[in-house]
């Protein structure tokens, strides 16, 4: 086997210096009649050629050749051949957590910028090294609003993605935590008439997401105020960061929970991606993930080391802060390098072309007879739209024009029925714009 | 001359500072085609309060700065492409390179998880043969590919119990841990709600099976066992615990993470296991990366299937396969999308190099630690000395009466061109040297790595010192951890003026 560094002879000489007769002798602490005699029935062993042309079968059988309108949590922006050439560098790629500083100093720097590049796109003063994903960084979020306030009441905005919701939902759960849903307003922001009502002083925290589900941006400020007059904290989670290239960053945020696909992760069907939390200095001490911080060596050199270990489950085990302990070191990697690669102009310049493309794409869709937008509030690069008949109707009309339609939101929000939440990015060109408002015309256009 | 001073040391990457130091504004190492519609204005559009200008501090560089910059901080980092990594529960593996490639093909990295399931058939299928492929390994009845990594995959898998003892009337207070246990263990069970109950190993380092027996009350949820144990020592009374688990109502968790002592040899589901997970990124090799990141599998008897994590792979009538994102009794969703997918192509990339042959690679791993085992014997002190499987733990006992410790040793195995291995647990073995050198070591490593270890315990009986203030060789000395956690620096900031400074 391609991989196997041993000869047979070797294999003797080594079992020799062991005193083994076989190799089976090693295994004799297993009980004998659990010992498998049959090979396993798997497929394979496959040359290399033949596993690539395996996964080039399967490729063939997705979505190549079709122009998408999804996002939803999950963006298709561009990204430099030269991240994938940094995080294919072995020493990188094939590197454990840095538990030894003086031999992973490069991982210990890269997530020491990666959390200085985050806590510069939130406003906020302290990033870790990572979560999973933006899901359960907003479910990690609230746990640590839990634990700053020993309050266990949860206000979550209807408007937060609904599978973040659902991640937290299955968390709280068992974590006596008890969850309300917050519903938007006719604009498609938060309803802050009921947040302000459903606001007691037993609210650990609000969780609002901007740009929301909707694509919409929540106006901070006021929901803050509410907030914290209750003595709770604003926990906003950013599933499209960026928005941040554009958008005020939510500095009145306590706890900001960040989904970093958008900086050069593929859309890989759905991870792996990477969270963040980033907060105030603080409230450092009850974030959970790890950390990067600098300090010096014996010789006075600078060096950067994983520190207020403490919090974690290698040290406190039931005492936690969580039970993360692999994170997404080499996403946040690539986040790294992305966000480097694009710099100040870049990324203003990336949110700028999203935004204007998906102002395009809203007017170009105004114009088909029976299309309506639905929230009149600002957005980002994603907005909804209804339609005089069902999205999925007319999603699979669209796919006959090689184009994926938008995200029918009546599933999650059955009073959303007939929306459809459409996503445009930098990579969406002004011709397929134009491509797919022509062939929803001519969908609508059709006898049911 | 002069202008070659300007590099401190002949290696002109010894001295990188960081990306923010570079910047210089109008830099840029990025460019996008041109806006093909025409520029809205976002101060019309979200009011000059919801607009920024830019993001303040952002790196201004070119694109071979970049370059220049990750690739130099890339040196510094040890990996498993320079040589073994004995990171014990680690499983440092070689991480095939095909992986990757296939990861990153145009119709799997590009697809969303949103995209239509009749355009989406090659991901799915991908999904139902690692499950299938995982099911025959660790021989169980059902399976979640969902859980992000490890302690994802324990916390799925007590919700697993969870749901299932709620089911019959009461879930229970209680979950036990062998205090050999990594410690996502007890962390985990808190987060599942269930109160921590840890037991003592006996004097072989085994679970104390007679112990257990007393422990195991109505109260009691699960064991959570790893096996082989942290110690590298297969739990030999793992039917009977199974038993007396079954017995009083109680499911037994297995942790995968050294799962690469049995693939291909034993199975858990045969051995009695209700549920367990797997790190994909231990035993089949997905990379590391410096920390992620992973994939945590969760594989279940039958009795836990009704309860397994949304979205659910089916298989309709027609042939075709669907993502269920709801089902009654699911425990619900603990993952955004549908799984680390991107991590899940790479195992199954690997299983399907090795086939059935990966027990082959099973064999060599548990060869290998025993070939370090016996030829490191009696120069270290091997503390539990029943037969070791993928790792073998020894203590620094004899090194001590010279001040030397295991953390030393660990240290100076990096003057000697080697990772250290595992020091922080198992907690049952004060001053552990806990080393798991896998299947990807030749015989030639191996003796690299047994002449290394035996130069350091020379050593550290004839110049302990050498030793204690080891590495010598690295970029930085040992670093100040207690300095860099009293008063945190975890982000760069804009030199300020000195006065300021000297607050």
């Amino acid at each position: 086997m391609r991989y196997l560094p041993k000869s047979p002879a070797e294999r003797q000489e080594m079992l020799a210096a062991i005193g083994a007769k076989s190799i089976e002798e090693l295994f004799s602490s297993i009980p004998e009649r659990f010992r498998l005699r049959a090979p396993l029935k798997i497929p394979g062993p496959y040359s290399e050629a033949e596993v690539i042309q395996y996964f080039k079968e399967r490729a063939a059988e997705n979505s190549n050749g079709y122009t998408s309108f999804l996002g939803a949590g999950v963006y298709n922006h561009l990204r430099s051949v030269v991240t994938d050439a940094i995080i294919q560098r072995g020493e990188f790629l094939t590197s454990y957590t840095p538990y030894q500083a003086e031999i992973t100093q490069g991982t210990l720097q890269a997530i020491f910028e990666f959390q200085t590049l985050m806590c510069q796109l939130t406003g906020q003063e302290v990033a870790n090294a990572s979560m999973y994903d933006g899901s359960t960084a907003t479910t990690e979020a609230v746990l640590m609003a839990e634990r700053l306030t020993g309050r266990r009441r949860v206000l979550v905005a209807r408007s937060v993605h609904p599978e973040y919701r659902d991640v937290l939902k299955t968390y709280a759960k068992n974590s006596g935590l008890q969850m309300e849903e917050i519903p938007f307003a006719a604009s498609g922001t938060v309803d802050a008439k009921a947040l302000q009502a459903a606001l007691k002083d037993d609210v650990a925290a609000v969780v609002v997401q901007s740009p929301n589900f909707f694509g919409v941006i929540e106006k901070l400020g006021p929901l803050a105020e509410a907030t914290h007059a209750s003595g709770g904290m604003l926990v906003v989670a950013i599933a499209e960061g960026v928005s941040l290239g554009l958008v005020r960053p939510p500095v009145e945020g306590d706890i900001v929970a960040m989904e970093a696909q958008s900086f050069g992760l593929a859309p890989s069907y759905g991870g792996p991606f990477a969270g963040v939390i980033a907060s105030r200095d603080k409230f450092v001490r009850q974030m959970p993930g790890r950390l990067s911080g600098q300090t010096t060596d014996t010789d006075g050199r600078r060096g950067f080391v994983l520190t207020l270990a403490t919090r974690e489950q290698h040290i406190r085990r039931e005492k936690a802060t969580s039970n993360i302990c692999t994170n997404q070191a080499l996403c946040a990697l690539a986040a790294t390098v992305h966000l480097t690669l694009l710099g100040k102009e870049g990324l203003r310049e990336m949110a700028q072309q999203n935004f204007s493309k998906a102002q395009f794409a809203l007017s170009e869709l105004l114009k088909i007879p029976g299309v309506r937008r639905t929230f009149d509030a600002p957005f980002f690069n994603e907005f909804v739209v209804e339609f005089p008949r069902s999205v999925k109707l007319i999603n699979t009309q669209l796919l006959r024009d090689k184009i994926i339609g938008p995200f029918a939101l009546g599933t999650p929000y059955p009073e959303l029925t007939k929306r459809a939440l459409v996503c445009v990015t930098e990579t969406t060109s002004r011709a397929e714009i134009e491509r797919f408002a022509g062939a929803l015309e001519r969908a609508l256009k059709q006898p049911i | 001359m002069k202008e070659r001073i300007k590099k401190a040391t002949t290696h002109t990457n010894q001295n990188e500072g960081l990306i923010f130091e570079k910047s210089s504004p109008g830099k840029r190492a990025f460019e996008l085609p041109p806006l093909d519609v025409p520029a809205a204005d976002p101060a019309k559009a979200l009011g000059t309060n919801y607009r920024r200008e830019g993001v303040e501090g952002f790196p201004e560089v070119s694109e071979i700065e970049v370059l220049r910059h990750f690739t130099r901080l890339s040196t510094w980092n040890y990996a498993i492409d320079l040589g073994m990594y004995p990171l014990g529960s680690c499983t440092m593996k070689y991480n095939p390179r095909v992986n990757e490639f296939v990861a990153r093909l145009e119709g799997i990295a590009t697809e969303h998880p949103y995209q239509p399931q009749e355009l989406s058939q090659g991901c799915l299928k991908i999904l139902r043969l690692l499950e299938k492929c995982l099911l025959e390994i660790t021989g169980m009845d059902a399976i979640t590919l969902q859980p992000a990594a490890g302690a994802q995959g324990e916390m799925t898998g007590l919700l697993l119990i969870r749901a299932y003892l709620e089911k019959q009337g009461n879930p229970r207070k209680k979950v036990l841990i062998p205090d050999s246990a990594h410690g996502t263990n007890p962390a985990t069970a808190v987060i599942a709600g269930y109160e921590v109950e840890n037991i003592k190993s006996e004097s072989h380092g085994q679970i104390d099976v007679e112990k257990l027996r007393e422990l195991v009350t109505d109260d009691v949820a699960a064991l959570m066992i790893t096996n082989p144990s942290t110690l590298g020592i297969f739990e030999q009374r793992i039917p009977e615990i199974a038993e007396i688990l079954h017995a009083k109502g109680a499911l037994l968790y297995m942790d995968g993470a050294n799962m690469n002592a049995l693939a291909g040899v034993t199975r858990p589901g045969d051995l009695g296991v209700d549920v367990m997970h797997l790190n994909l990124h231990k035993t089949f090799s997905t990379p590391h990366g410096g920390g992620g990141p992973g994939a945590g599998p969760v594989a279940m008897k039958k009795i836990l299937e009704p309860f397994r994590p949304v979205p659910i792979l089916v298989e309709k009538e027609d042939g075709r396969l669907a993502l269920e994102p709801m089902k009654r009794d699911s425990i619900g969703r603990v993952k955004a999308f549908s799984g680390n997918f991107g991590v899940l192509v790479r195992a199954l990339a690997y299983i399907l190099a090795y086939g059935p042959g990966v027990r082959q690679a099973t064999e060599d791993a548990v060869l290998n630690a025993n070939y370090i085992r016996r030829h490191l014997e009696g120069i270290y002190d091997l503390p539990y000395s029943l037969p070791s499987m993928h790792e073998v733990v020894f203590s620094d006992a004899i090194q001590k009466k010279n001040g030397v410790n295991t953390m030393d040793i660990a240290k100076r195995l990096i003057d000697y061109g080697f990772h250290p291995y595992t020091t922080a647990f198992p907690l049952i073995v004060p001053g552990a040297l806990m080393i798991e050198p896998t299947e990807s070591e030749s015989k030639e490593e191996c003796d690299l790595f047994i002449d290394a270890m035996k130069a350091i315990a020379d050593e550290a009986a004839t110049n302990p010192e050498i030793v204690k203030t080891a590495p010598h060789t690295t970029r930085v000395r040992r670093l100040d951890e207690v300095g860099a956690a009293r008063k945190p620096i975890l982000r760069w900031k804009p030199a300020t003026p000195r006065s300021e400074a000297a607050d």
